[in-house]
């Protein structure tokens, strides 16, 4: 028996494993092998060159200051959209009026495309005629902002647009956690006379913490992903005020044609993320309780 | 629990909400939920606004602005969208299709079957969630052109079809699975195939559902890898023909680029006003926590 | 075609598990004697990619045995990416536009030969000099021609005549010189009741490529950002920081423009709202202004100071280096096609691109559009004065470099000095293993 599931199990998954090995692993391994080597020019071949990519990262203030854009970006929008989230599926699942277009509504941005959409967020940052000056002129006649131009607020005003890009997203994660906690515990906890807020601190709360977990992991992995609205509002700019590792490590391999250096950025990556959501993934893992 | 019990406590309670106790907490529950769905909505709202306005109107919200249609006009005369519709719509088939197929077996590998390598393997899957297929353009064009594949469709969607995301969703569900209905079916002699089409898939049909928008809302807007591994109109996605807006060179024309935007992601959008309830519950019943 | 592409792609749906598709999709051979592969940019919206569809479309209908698949690759910065992929996985495209500043880039990889090789008779070779010199400024270097210009474009002033006849000035007079933009600007600066700016005087757009404009002012005070060599940089001279000072005192000193970084993309429609009476900005707008401005505006060259001056821009062709000989000769031959003066003439009038050559100017076509348009021809005008856009080996590295010491000292992070001698230190090590 053992020895027919030992083949049942490689070949079930073959098919799933060529292409991932094919087109993740094995072009994963090179770039981790390039960050070893020189980048490749004309008819200069790459030649090995240890460790000099890592020297050259530890030298490179871009990279420091990328690194701690992004931090401050996770920062920023990892516990906010997942609040926003609880709160979205919380009242989505309630019984109050409109909750139907306020789904709508929280989800959408997972709909549309971030590049396309960034294009409104600017219009909304614009100094002088964009919505948000109109509003602040109009309503207490406040001078022009300007939220983009200015390297001291980009990269909240970039974090504003993760958060409302990704919390609908997660909200549908909280809306069906939410579904599976049964109703007892609330009449329970009415008949104890415990008011919404103890109920939802000591029972709902606890009782979704896989899926904060689960989601958490997500917004790790988002807050190194989403960089497609950094192309349309800022190219990372000013000085580098709003620029993100990834975006980085795109301007590298893409613009300034850097193969090898983009490699070491990108194993550096890979190493951060796989610290934080693998180790999360294992931690989530342990604490469901599968039937 | 047994997912039987699961199931039926789901059933009640959809009927049964979380319900907020004075009216002064519904009041104000009530006011904060609009006005975040009012800020969340905002941009689409705006892009309706502009899209269906002149330009001039861009900046200005005017009740009676008067309305027209030209910039739809304008936008699908940019490029072959048409064509581009089918071939988002024959991609984004071609990568659910395989991604159920390929995720489905190899979910049922990790959830069912215990054999030597299983959690390495499947920390390898989990690190695709990780890499970032647009840092591997350079080397999957390689591979791709290897197979003598350039310019296809299938190209584009090759390096998606194995998805680490699909795999762990559907390995979650599959492993709350029953193991009595696991055991029952082979007592009657079905086959590991048997069982998994006719125990395992019907169950996870919800996570299908969900786990089916989710990929097609990705693949829709995808960009970068299909406009490099494509080159011809018979093969590229609309988001190609939306980036025809993204000229640098002139100005911002938010009227035309939004009425572009409505156009191509139209679609996606009343699909999901459509389905959102199927939707929302499949995401319930899918037990995803 | 069509249909073997359909084809291709559904037989390659079916068989989209097995690795075997490759052998059913490998392309089958074809009829036509040459083909060539062209990637094309478009940075001005829809109607450029219909014109050069429309022009290759002519080409290949007068000449047989000549197949161009002109493929639309996004913006210069897909193209160019688009194009190397291409070429590192082993299959770039024969021919491309592709930003002017990328030849160093586009040399260094040694993806790309130079047009003299191609150029065998005496006809061939005096086409090479029919271009205005600004323009052959970044297509020449080591005394060879590697691309040649197409789609280029120079930065122009535009001003508001109603604005500035509001203002007290003569509407049709904009300003020649530094100091007469701030003392106009001063003057169309508008401020409502609590002294919050409703319209300032000039926007000069510093977000994403801030060097591009401020190149205009680095002319302008007779410094050269880059040798023609592409390996050395002059950042910290003087003059730049001279440059880069009057920038910041526009906002600063005199207060005549916004503060912070100006975003480029709204520039257009903040002219049109009429939150600036001046704005410094592409020619590759006219048609927009023309289109949407809802007031009398003006064309003009940007002011001077020690002398006149703006930076070309835009993209030229280039011709791969891993194409057939016969490809080369086709490929050479389109472009001397398409770049003539009745092809170049509609070009321009389609996008609003500056024609490359004296003699597209002189056409038929092209005299009946200047004269229903007369701005068209500022950009002509400003030629004589203009001088290769910021180009060097590693381009677009050194580029940031200076972009970041723009952004920082424009946002007052930096002093002037201080950011320009931070980045020719940064553009020096890389550029001193290219001497």
């Amino acid at each position: 028996m053992a020895k027919r599931e030992w083949i049942y199990g490689w070949l079930f998954l073959s098919p799933a494993l060529i292409f991932l090995f094919t087109f993740t692993h094995y072009p994963a391994v090179n770039t981790i092998i390039s960050s070893f080597f020189s980048t490749p020019k004309g008819r200069r071949p790459a030649k090995f060159i240890g460790p000099e990519n890592y020297q050259a990262l530890i030298e490179d203030e871009v990279f420091w200051t990328v690194l701690e854009n992004n931090f401050w970006f996770a920062v920023g929008t990892i516990p906010t959209s997942i609040l926003l989230a609880l709160a979205m599926a919380l009242w989505v699942n309630s019984q109050l009026k409109g909750r139907t277009l306020a789904r709508m509504a929280y989800f959408a941005p997972t709909v549309l495309p971030l590049i396309a959409v960034a294009n409104i967020w600017l219009f909304f940052y614009t100094p002088g005629f964009g919505l948000i000056d109109q509003l602040r002129g109009g309503l207490f006649n406040l001078p022009a902002s300007n939220l983009l131009g200015n390297p001291d607020t980009v990269l909240a005003a970039m974090i504003v647009v993760a958060i409302w890009k990704e919390a609908g997203f997660f909200m549908i994660f909280y809306l069906a956690a939410l579904q599976s906690i049964p109703p007892v515990l609330k009449e329970a906890a009415d008949v104890e006379g415990a008011s919404n807020f103890y109920y939802l601190r000591r029972i709902v709360i606890p009782l979704l913490m896989p899926t904060t977990l689960f989601i958490s992991v997500n917004a790790v992995i988002n807050s190194f992903r989403l960089v497609d609205h950094i192309f349309v509002m800022t190219d990372g700019g000013p000085n580098n005020a709003s620029s993100l590792l990834l975006f980085y490590i795109y301007e590298t391999a893409f613009q300034y044609w850097q193969t090898g250096y983009a490699a070491t950025l990108t194993v550096v990556m890979l190493i951060l993320l796989s610290i934080l959501a693998i180790g999360q993934f294992f931690l989530f893992d342990r604490k469901i309780h599968y039937r | 629990m047994t997912e039987t019990t699961v199931n039926t406590v789901n059933k009640k309670n959809l009927g049964r909400r979380f319900e907020f106790k004075f009216d002064f907490d519904t009041v104000l529950n009530t006011f904060a939920m609009w006005l975040l769905a009012f800020l969340w909505a905002l941009p689409l709202l705006y892009a309706i606004w502009t899209a269906f306005h002149p330009a001039a109107y861009e900046t200005r919200f005017e009740l009676f602005a008067p309305l027209t249609l030209d910039n739809f006009v304008k936008a699908w005369n940019a490029a072959p969208f048409a064509r581009y519709f089918l071939n988002t719509f024959l991609l984004v088939t071609l990568i659910l299709t395989s991604q159920f197929v390929l995720c489905t077996l190899a979910a049922f590998a990790f959830a069912r079957f215990k054999f030597p390598g299983r959690n390495i393997l499947f920390t390898l899957v989990l690190l695709q969630l990780l890499v970032m297929p647009d840092i591997l353009i350079v080397e999957n064009y390689k591979t791709i052109r290897q197979l003598g594949l350039v310019d296809t469709i299938v190209a584009i969607g090759l390096p998606y079809i194995a998805s680490g995301f699909g795999i762990f969703l559907l390995r979650q569900t599959f492993m709350t699975v029953p193991s009595e209905l696991d055991d029952a079916a082979r007592v009657e002699g079905v086959s590991f195939l048997g069982l998994l089409l006719k125990v395992y898939v019907p169950l996870a049909k919800p996570t299908y559902l969900a786990y089916g928008l989710v990929s097609v809302s990705h693949h829709w807007n995808n960009f970068l890898w299909p406009l490099i591994i494509t080159n011809s109109v018979e093969t590229r996605p609309v988001t190609v023909g939306l980036s025809v807006f993204a000229a640098i060179d002139a100005g911002v024309e938010w009227s035309v680029i939004n009425a572009a935007t409505l156009m191509t992601s139209g679609p996606l959008l009343i699909a999901f006003l459509l389905f959102q309830r199927q939707f929302v519950q499949s995401f319930m019943r899918a037990g995803i926590r | 075609m069509k249909i073997r592409k359909i084809a291709q792609s559904w037989l390659g749906k079916c068989l989209g598990k097995s690795l075997l598709v490759a052998a059913f999709c490998s392309p089958l051979s074809l009829s036509w004697a040459v083909d060539l592969e062209f990637y094309f940019p478009v940075a001005v919206g829809g109607a450029a990619a219909d014109t050069i569809q429309e022009l290759t479309d002519e080409y290949v209908a007068a000449n047989a045995g000549v197949n161009i698949d002109a493929v639309y690759a996004g913006s210069y910065q897909d193209t160019v990416t688009k194009a190397l992929t291409a070429a590192r996985g082993g299959k770039p495209p024969q021919l491309s536009v592709i930003l002017s500043v990328d030849m160093f880039t586009l040399i260094d990889e040694d993806v790309i030969i130079p047009f003299d090789d191609l150029a065998s008779s005496d006809e061939d070779k005096a086409w090479l000099t029919s271009f205005y010199p600004a323009f052959m400024e970044n297509s020449q270097t080591g005394g060879k021609t590697y691309g040649i210009p197409f789609q280029r474009s120079t930065p122009v002033l535009y001003w508001n005549k109603e604005a500035f006849a509001e203002a007290g000035l003569d509407p049709e007079t904009p300003p020649s010189t530094w100091e007469e933009t701030i003392e106009f600007g001063k003057k169309l600066v508008k401020k409502d009741a609590d002294g919050n700016v409703s319209r300032w005087g000039v926007r000069i757009p510093s977000s994403g490529f801030p060097y591009w404009l401020f190149q205009g002012l680095t002319t302008q005070n007779d410094v050269i950002l880059a040798n023609s060599e592409g390996n050395e940089t002059n950042f910290d001279d003087p003059a730049v920081v001279e440059a880069l000072q009057y920038l910041i005192d526009l906002n600063k000193e005199h207060g005549v423009m916004a503060p912070g970084i100006i975003e480029w993309g709204a520039t257009p429609k903040a002219f049109f709202e009429g939150q600036t009476a001046m704005m410094w900005t592409s020619t590759g707008n006219l048609t927009n202004v023309r289109n949407n401005a809802p007031f009398d505006f003006g064309v003009a060259l940007l002011p001077a100071n020690k002398r006149r001056g703006a930076p070309t821009g835009g993209g030229n062709f280039f011709i791969f280096r891993e194409a057939d000989d016969e490809q080369k000769k086709a490929a050479f031959d389109f472009v001397k096609w398409i770049t003539a003066p009745k092809q170049s003439a509609k070009w321009t009038i389609a996008t609003g691109y500056v024609a490359p050559r004296a003699d597209t100017w002189e056409t038929e076509e092209m005299k009946a559009y200047t004269k229903d348009f007369p701005p068209a021809l500022v950009a002509r005008d400003q030629l004589d004065f203009a001088v290769a856009e910021l180009s060097t080996y590693e381009n677009q590295r050194v580029t940031t470099i200076f972009n970041d010491a723009l952004a920082a000292a424009i946002t007052g992070k930096k002093g002037a000095a201080e950011a320009l001698a931070e980045a020719q230190e940064k553009a020096e090590a890389i550029l001193k293993d290219y001497r």
